[in-house]
């Protein structure tokens, strides 16, 4: 008796295993290809908005700078490093690793952020 | 205090339509034209007006120079649209002095995005003031996406480093810095140990009564820091300047002119000849201030130093374009 309940206890953890793993496969590949995600930084007022920004892998983010003063978007780490931005002008970086990569005006030193990429 | 209803013309100092509240409403503190002579840590401020009454004595010294700083050669934003009309309006002041100043100092942003034709500009219209010596040192809008390599190129012969270098006119001795290369995340303005070294090394041997004149780019005083208004390893290259009897350290950045003494160290910056900055912490950031066009060169300017041999004073005149 006490065997066959195990057995069943087994088999009903299989089954939501499996079901997980199905609705996992689902949600991935539903409306597959996707398109690759982008995402914007405005700077506006010396400061980058929003100064975190989250991210998928493979996501690209574009930077413009609506200032009237020109500023630059360096990775501190040196991943990425925009020329320098005059008002109006864009710089995108495609983030193909996970991490986290904090960034800020060359230019402008007190000016910082972060792309979480997850 | 309680301010008026309606604005009036108090008192018309420079007969220019604007009295000291109206001007105080559209930039506070910028180039209002006083002449300040310090002597032995104290200043004595004239008002611009009252130079011309003024003898030769209280003016004028053995050495005369000229500041000015941010040109932004290139910018073009509604702030100021002309800023190479206002740069040789500037010159045009410089050369209605009634001394010829000996040389100039430029104490950076020359250029606005570093590109060659702002250079290019800046140096043929500074090529009219009587004063042929100019004596650079960059700002941060000059060293843009090269390192400074086209800033040394043009203006950093014979310096050291990233620029800085020191020279003596009349028995005072000047020192050219760089505090814009090399900037941190999060950070001031930096000199870095390699400068700071030579620093101390090039006022080692000095006499205590050297008057000294420190310039650079960025101010070697908090300001305000939470805009960037600082540097962040000033205070050991001040160390070095200590057994000094008079030190004046010129700056520009932040486009408006303030002034500070602190034990034997007067701190200036100048106005820019290009566009004005608000006050600190007094906007949401030190992006150009827009003033009506008729009121611009008001809160533009040049600054006229002189040294008086002997006195240990230098006489620091703040003139507007206006």
């Amino acid at each position: 008796m006490r065997r066959s309940v195990s057995i069943a206890v087994l088999t009903v953890t299989l089954a939501i295993g499996i079901g997980t793993i199905t609705i996992g496969q689902n949600s991935l590949f539903a409306g597959a290809p996707q398109k690759p995600e982008t995402s914007e930084v405005k700077i506006d007022n010396f400061s980058f908005g929003p100064d975190t920004l989250t991210v998928p892998v493979g996501a690209t983010v574009t930077w413009t700078n609506r200032d009237d003063i020109p500023h630059t978007v360096v990775s501190t780490d040196g991943v990425f490093k925009s020329k320098v931005l005059d008002t109006d002008e864009k710089f995108s970086f495609t983030f193909s690793k996970a991490g986290t990569y904090p960034y800020f005006c060359s230019i402008h030193p007190k000016m910082t952020g972060k792309v979480i990429v997850q | 205090m309680k301010r008026k209803a309606k604005d009036e013309i108090l008192y018309d100092h420079n007969h220019d339509g604007v009295d000291r509240r109206g001007f105080l409403k559209c930039m506070a503190w910028a180039g209002t034209g006083a002449l300040c002579v310090m002597s032995g840590g104290v200043l004595k401020s004239y008002s611009l007006s009252k130079l011309p009454e003024m003898s030769s004595k209280e003016g004028l010294g053995e050495l005369s120079f000229v500041q000015i700083s941010d040109s932004h050669m290139g910018f073009n934003k509604p702030a100021n649209p002309d800023v190479a009309g206002t740069l040789k309006a500037a010159v045009d002041k410089i050369n209605a002095l009634a001394a010829a100043p000996e040389f100039m100092l430029h104490t950076g942003d020359i250029s606005h995005l570093s590109k060659p034709e702002e250079f290019d500009t800046v140096d043929q219209i500074l090529k009219s003031a009587k004063p042929k010596d100019v004596f650079y040192v960059p700002g941060e809008h000059d060293v843009l996406n090269d390192d400074g390599k086209q800033f040394l190129e043009r203006y950093g012969k014979g310096s050291k480093g990233a620029g800085w270098y020191s020279f003596d006119k009349k028995g005072a001795h000047f020192i050219g810095l760089v505090n814009v290369m090399n900037l941190k995340a999060g950070g001031l303005g930096t000199l870095g140990h390699d400068q700071l070294e030579w620093l101390e090394d090039d006022v080692k041997h000095l006499k205590h009564s050297t008057p000294i004149v420190v310039f650079a780019h960025i101010p070697l005083w908090s300001v305000y820091p939470e805009w960037g208004w600082g540097t962040e390893d000033s205070a050991q290259a001040l160390s070095y300047l200590k057994k000094f009897g008079s030190v004046t350290v010129l700056n520009g950045h932040i486009h408006q002119t303030l002034q500070k003494v602190e034990g034997n160290v007067t701190f200036h910056t100048a106005a820019s000849t290009a566009f004005p900055q608000p006050e600190p912490g007094k906007a949401p950031s030190p992006g150009p201030m827009k003033v009506p066009a008729e009121q611009l060169k008001s809160v533009l300017g040049i600054t006229d130093v002189n040294y008086v041999q002997g006195q240990h004073a230098l006489a620091v005149v703040d003139s507007t374009l206006a």
